[in-house]
């Protein structure tokens, strides 16, 4: 898109560039400490709290004009969220957009991680409704601070072994808790526990963003990310066992559509772009 | 470690809240292996004694050190807060009056025990469920109800899975605010007993904060008795409570109810 098509009256991505300054302040502290969370004066932005406010606000501040941006909602880029986004961005910034995941150098993600291995250079940017992995397990903020900076990680073993009690298994299936450099303790976004070994050693820089609990978290390229497990119950991402029925795919992650009020269904990449780039490889 | 070096010693300690001297200069050891018990009316400073020795309290003036099972001597004020957690999940355990402030009422008895394991490491799902069920089967619970929410237990089998909680890791020195306190006394009977059996087998070293003579005659080596933040005697048990030297202490002592 040209420069000229840019709405007029707006600085480049949006955001004034003192703001963009305090948010790559608190991203070069983020990328430094592997996993920890790092508050920054979120602002109010033009969409709600929810919708990737925070995501928004580390893309608008890390992106250029030579960079390429794709946006996906729940894999998909075809969702309103991702159009929007990826608009709003093509408007304010000029930026060249694209649904191919490796002609990409930057991804904002709501809830995956693509299925095309990302490589060096890319930035992976998150959404993050909550990012404090003990919330639910201890309510008050300033104790969690604590226990971080203890490194104090029982309550969250304390959880798995309940599921395991009760349920015969771990039953977190999305936003499942890691370790991130062997130290910090991280909610990985609502990304399916299918797309957690995708963060370990990943190649491509990985950003999180919180906007309506301001804070901002990193995992720097090539950093261990395990996902938390017993020896003898080891993590093992769930995924349904059928294949995509379009592209026929048996290792991506698939979203079940209900055809009918019959009881049909069918089971589809969720990652529209890989499922496309199968489908014309046929 | 030696057996001649305490474990614990506290020394010149003073704190006030306000004008009210809820310690003044008190002086305290416990020697590895031994009972203490620190004697006392509701308001004399003991579990406020109890509070700057394991480290939840800063006294005004005075220290308090601790030797570790490498032998090192730690300052419990003043070395950290991690540290000092690391004391608190490790070498020491703490036995609340009330079951509620030391247990997870909304996580299963087995988690409640295995919580300690996991906060020193412990990974392995199968070993931490069974030392959660021989330590229940320790402290008299039957195994079976390892998976029970202990707000579904009576009182005194929280107190015992409290004790459990505490000691599956081992800890060298525990900390007993009133450990019998609100239950009736067939159970407190139970409980003593227990508490006495396990003490002596591990081998620890226990503070106890009490104000029933009775449970301290029962568990403790040495008294402590204090009265308004001072510690007005001590010595073996049997000679502080037969032959009480201190006019607090005789009065302590005679106010005793006998059935």
């Amino acid at each position: 898109m040209s420069a000229a098509a840019t709405l007029a009256g707006y600085n480049f991505a949006y955001l004034d560039e003192d703001t963009k300054r305090m948010i790559r302040r608190a991203l070069l502290k983020a990328v430094a400490i592997p996993g920890h969370q790092v508050p920054f004066g979120s602002r109010e932005m033009p969409l709600p709290y929810g919708w990737g406010t925070g995501g928004i606000q580390v893309t608008a501040s890390v992106i250029g004009p030579a960079d390429t941006l794709k946006v996906i909602d729940q894999g998909a880029d075809d969702t309103t969220n991702a159009v929007s986004i990826r608009r709003f961005f093509a408007r304010v910034a000029g930026v060249a957009t694209t649904e191919r995941t490796a002609e990409a150098t930057v991804i904002q993600t709501r809830h995956r991680i693509p299925e095309t291995p990302l490589r060096e250079g890319q930035i992976l940017v998150y959404q993050v409704p909550m990012p404090e992995p003990l919330f639910r397990l201890e309510p008050r903020v300033a104790e969690t601070r604590r226990l971080h900076a203890l490194g104090d990680y029982g309550l969250m073993h304390v959880k798995l072994y309940e599921d395991i009690a009760r349920q015969g298994e771990v039953t977190i299936s999305y936003n499942y808790p890691v370790m991130v450099n062997g130290r910090y303790l991280m909610a990985p976004s609502p990304i399916p526990a299918f797309d957690n070994p995708k963060m370990d050693r990943m190649p491509a820089l990985q950003l999180f963003g919180a906007g309506r609990e301001k804070r901002i978290y990193a995992v720097p390229p090539y950093t261990e990310v395990r996902s938390l497990d017993f020896e003898d119950h080891p993590f093992e991402p769930p995924r349904p066992a059928a294949a995509c029925a379009l592209c026929g795919s048996r290792d991506s992650y698939l979203d079940e559509v209900v055809t009918d009020d019959r009881g049909g269904r069918r089971f589809l990449c969720s990652d529209t772009d890989y499922c496309a780039e199968r489908r014309a490889a046929k | 470690m030696t057996a001649d070096a305490p474990i614990l010693e506290a020394r010149g300690l003073s704190l006030r809240f306000g004008p009210v001297p809820a310690l003044d200069d008190v002086a305290l050891r416990v020697w590895p292996g031994e009972v203490v018990a620190i004697l006392g009316e509701s308001g004399s400073g003991k579990t406020s004694l109890l509070r700057v020795l394991s480290g939840a309290l800063p006294a005004d003036t005075g220290e308090v050190l601790y030797r570790d099972a490498a032998g090192a001597v730690v300052p419990v004020h003043g070395s950290g807060e991690a540290a000092l957690r690391r004391l608190a999940r490790t070498e020491w355990g703490f036995v609340h009056q009330n079951p509620r402030d030391g247990l997870r009422l909304n996580v299963s008895a087995g988690g409640n025990v295995g919580e300690r394991l996991m906060a020193v490491g412990a990974r392995h799902y199968g070993g931490i469920r069974a030392a959660a069920a021989e330590w229940l089967r320790r402290v008299e619970i039957d195994p079976a109800r390892m998976d029970d929410l202990p707000r579904d237990f009576s009182g005194g089998m929280q107190q015992r899975l409290q004790i459990a909680r505490t000691l599956v890791t081992r800890p060298r020195l525990v900390f007993m605010d009133e450990p019998t306190g609100g239950l009736d006394v067939s159970v407190q009977a139970r409980l003593l007993d227990l508490i006495r059996a396990l003490v002596a087998g591990l081998g620890l070293a226990v503070l106890l904060v009490t104000h029933d003579i009775a449970v301290a005659r029962l568990l403790a080596h040495r008294l402590v008795v204090m009265r308004r933040g001072r510690v007005v005697e001590h010595g073996l048990t049997d000679r502080v409570l037969d032959d009480p030297q201190h006019e607090y202490t005789q009065l302590l002592v005679s106010s005793v109810l006998a059935a």
